[in-house]
């Protein structure tokens, strides 16, 4: 069927309707065109609201001492409670299954120094799975990790901007500064999408900073990072008897609000979640319209392509074309066409998106991109509508008895 | 060359049926040179749709080159035109964005004729009615009589059984009339059979024998007096 002369024929037919062609053409690169353009868009839309929301994990609780602001099994109100090394145990111990990682964190405020360099730094005492919680990126070297802790080591882990100010260029990496009036070693440095600030934060191990202080055993807060697969109402139960469980233990009375805190960002990750759920549909609402809107379309051009060509399908009918023919030429042309077209529409929106990259961030689309695939896949759709939509006409004509297709209008 | 028997054929008008050709028998030999005459509405276009497998009949027998034809498919139908029958219509139909010899080629195509050979065959029956010099003008291009003569030029690239020809000369003025029906007396004389529909007294009395059709039967059917048209050929 697909001979050379059937490929003649249909690019001669092709070369000779320019008008038709034409049409068909942009009808189509334009369809797949504003499909690439949207989703391009809508994807960059996305990446922004990712910035904006998606610095620190937000499986997470923030559990923080208080005083108790009410008497219970002995002890007067207004105690001061306390989180030690024991309450960290117990925690990853009865809540094992909900919990990804817990850590916890001292926080100190300590003049730090490097040569003639010197200034006030925030410094936390942590456990290496912080950086799972702060999405810590490692620029060199490397963060706290388990050794340091059991060992109690004084290295430090410094932020991008401590480096620059203290370091004037030079690598901070196995130089030694001192922090409060202790010697630390610099074994990493990192940086941070959250900003200034939490780039000019110095991390050490938890163990050296209660070393530091006299042997003590104290924690600041805890930070537990539940597994995101318990969702929302899990992480609310998890809370609860997060709560429970460490009244119980400090002799704080149930109704006592003020003994323990916690903080729960569930509750921002629900609405975060919401949000990108909600972008994410708008995301596909466009996706699909747009490629509806190009179905019609080329649909339209289809349809009536191939009611202009009647006539002449009822000449090549008198003149021996079976209708097998004639639909198989019409179709071969159309996909040919739209193909073509279509492929082109489709490389043409994804340079364009790669050349706008970030001239778009001021209008909060950042790097818009559309996943080949789906681009692909989208352009692959219209042109099976496309064809879909002239088969049915062109299968119509070519039933039309010829005499009907060659009656004088 | 062509035998019909007992031909009937109505249109279904809503919920009336209309009875177009009520019983025609007819025959032709090789050769012959055919006028069908009637007025308007008496089935003679009919007539020559169903011969030209355009359209169907209801009931009845048609053989043609002793091959009967019936329970026609479409595909069917396109290879038995496409190898027994040459077209001429009144309004030309020629595929407007295709030259004069892309139109003539293209019954060939179908034929799966490859490209060159029947670009020379086209080539040289666009001689045979003087229009090779216009060969590669587009329709748009040429006068009706042209536009006319390329039609016929193109029935006869398959080299059909037989020519049918609706009205040939009904959208042409008389000078241009007697110029395609000096063409087709000419392919006539070489031996090809073709049937003419028409109207027009002259022109019938061009053919070799005229057959007349009244509501749907055939009335009269007579051998005539050939007038040649190449004497009022200018």
């Amino acid at each position: 069927m697909l001979s050379r002369d059937t490929w003649k024929e249909i690019f001669d037919t092709i070369r000779k309707n320019k008008l038709r062609t034409f049409l068909t053409g942009f009808t189509m690169a334009i369809g797949i065109l504003i499909v690439v353009i949207l989703v391009g868009f809508t994807n960059g839309l996305q990446n922004t609201f990712q910035e904006f929301f998606g610095d620190d994990s937000t499986n997470t609780f923030f559990i923080f001492p208080g005083r108790t602001s009410m008497p219970y099994k002995g002890y007067k109100s207004q105690r001061r409670i306390e989180l030690d090394n024991s309450d960290l145990e117990d925690l990853s111990n009865n809540f094992a299954l909900f919990i990804d990682y817990i850590t916890p964190r001292i926080s100190r405020s300590s003049n730090v120094s490097y040569k003639n360099e010197s200034n006030n730094y925030t410094n936390r005492g942590v456990a290496p799975s912080h950086r799972i919680n702060e999405k810590t990126i490692m620029m060199k070297g490397r963060y706290i990790n388990e050794l340091d802790i059991k060992q109690k080591t004084k290295n430090a882990v410094i932020g991008r901007l401590v480096e620059i100010d203290l370091f004037n260029g030079e690598d901070a990496l196995g130089k030694f500064i001192s922090l409060g009036n202790s010697i630390f070693k610099v074994v990493g440095v990192y940086q941070d999408d959250g900003g200034d600030n939490e780039e000019r934060i110095i991390y050490i191990p938890y163990t050296t900073r209660q070393r530091i202080e006299k042997g003590n055993d104290k924690l600041n807060e805890i930070i537990i990072g539940f597994k995101p697969s318990i969702g929302y109402a899990g992480a609310l139960t998890l809370e609860k008897n997060v709560t429970k469980f460490l009244k119980e233990k400090k002799f704080i009375a149930r109704e006592d609000r003020s003994g323990i805190f916690v903080r729960n960002l569930a509750e921002e990750l629900k609405q975060t979640q919401q949000l990108a759920t909600v972008l994410g549909l708008i995301a596909l609402f466009f996706a699909v319209g747009t490629i509806i809107a190009g179905i019609i379309g080329v649909s339209n051009i289809m349809i009536f392509v191939v009611k202009e060509r009647t006539k002449e399908i009822g000449i090549r009918k008198a003149l021996g074309a079976t209708p097998k023919m004639v639909i198989s030429t019409i179709l071969i042309e159309a996909i040919t066409i739209t193909a073509l077209s279509g492929f082109s529409g489709m490389l043409l929106g994804i340079s364009i998106l790669q050349n706008l990259g970030e001239q778009l961030e001021d209008y909060f689309i950042k790097n818009p991109y559309i996943d080949l695939g789906f681009a692909i896949s989208a352009t692959v759709v219209l042109i099976v509508f496309g064809t879909i939509a002239g088969y049915v006409p062109a299968k119509r004509a070519a039933r039309i008895k010829p005499i009907v297709a060659l009656r004088d209008e | 060359m062509i035998k019909i028997e007992n031909l009937h054929k109505s249109y279904k008008m809503g919920s009336n049926s209309l009875h177009v050709l009520k019983g025609i028998n007819f025959k032709a030999e090789a050769g012959e040179l055919v006028a069908i005459m009637g007025s308007s509405g008496s089935g003679k276009s009919t007539f020559l749709n169903i011969l030209g497998m355009l359209d169907e009949a209801d009931e009845g027998t048609y053989t043609l080159d002793e091959v009967k034809i019936e329970k026609l498919d479409e595909t069917k139908a396109a290879e038995y035109r496409n190898k027994f029958l040459g077209f001429i219509f009144q309004s030309f139909n020629l595929i407007n964005y295709k030259s004069a010899v892309e139109n003539v080629a293209l019954p060939l195509y179908y034929q799966r004729v490859p490209r060159k050979e029947r670009l020379q065959k086209a080539l040289s029956y666009l001689e045979r009615v003087g229009l090779k010099p216009w060969a590669n003008h587009l329709p748009s291009e040429l006068s009706g009589g042209q536009k006319q003569r390329v039609a016929i030029a193109r029935a006869m690239a398959a080299e059909p059984k037989v020519l049918l020809a609706d009205e040939p000369t009904g959208a042409l003025d008389s000078q241009t009339s007697y110029e395609v029906m000096d063409l087709i007396q000419k392919i006539n004389d070489e031996g090809n059979t073709i049937l003419v529909v028409t109207h027009e007294n002259e022109i019938a009395h061009m053919c070799k024998r005229v057959v007349y059709l009244k509501d749907g039967v055939i009335v009269e059917d007579k051998k005539v007096e050939q007038v040649r048209a190449s004497q009022y050929v200018k």
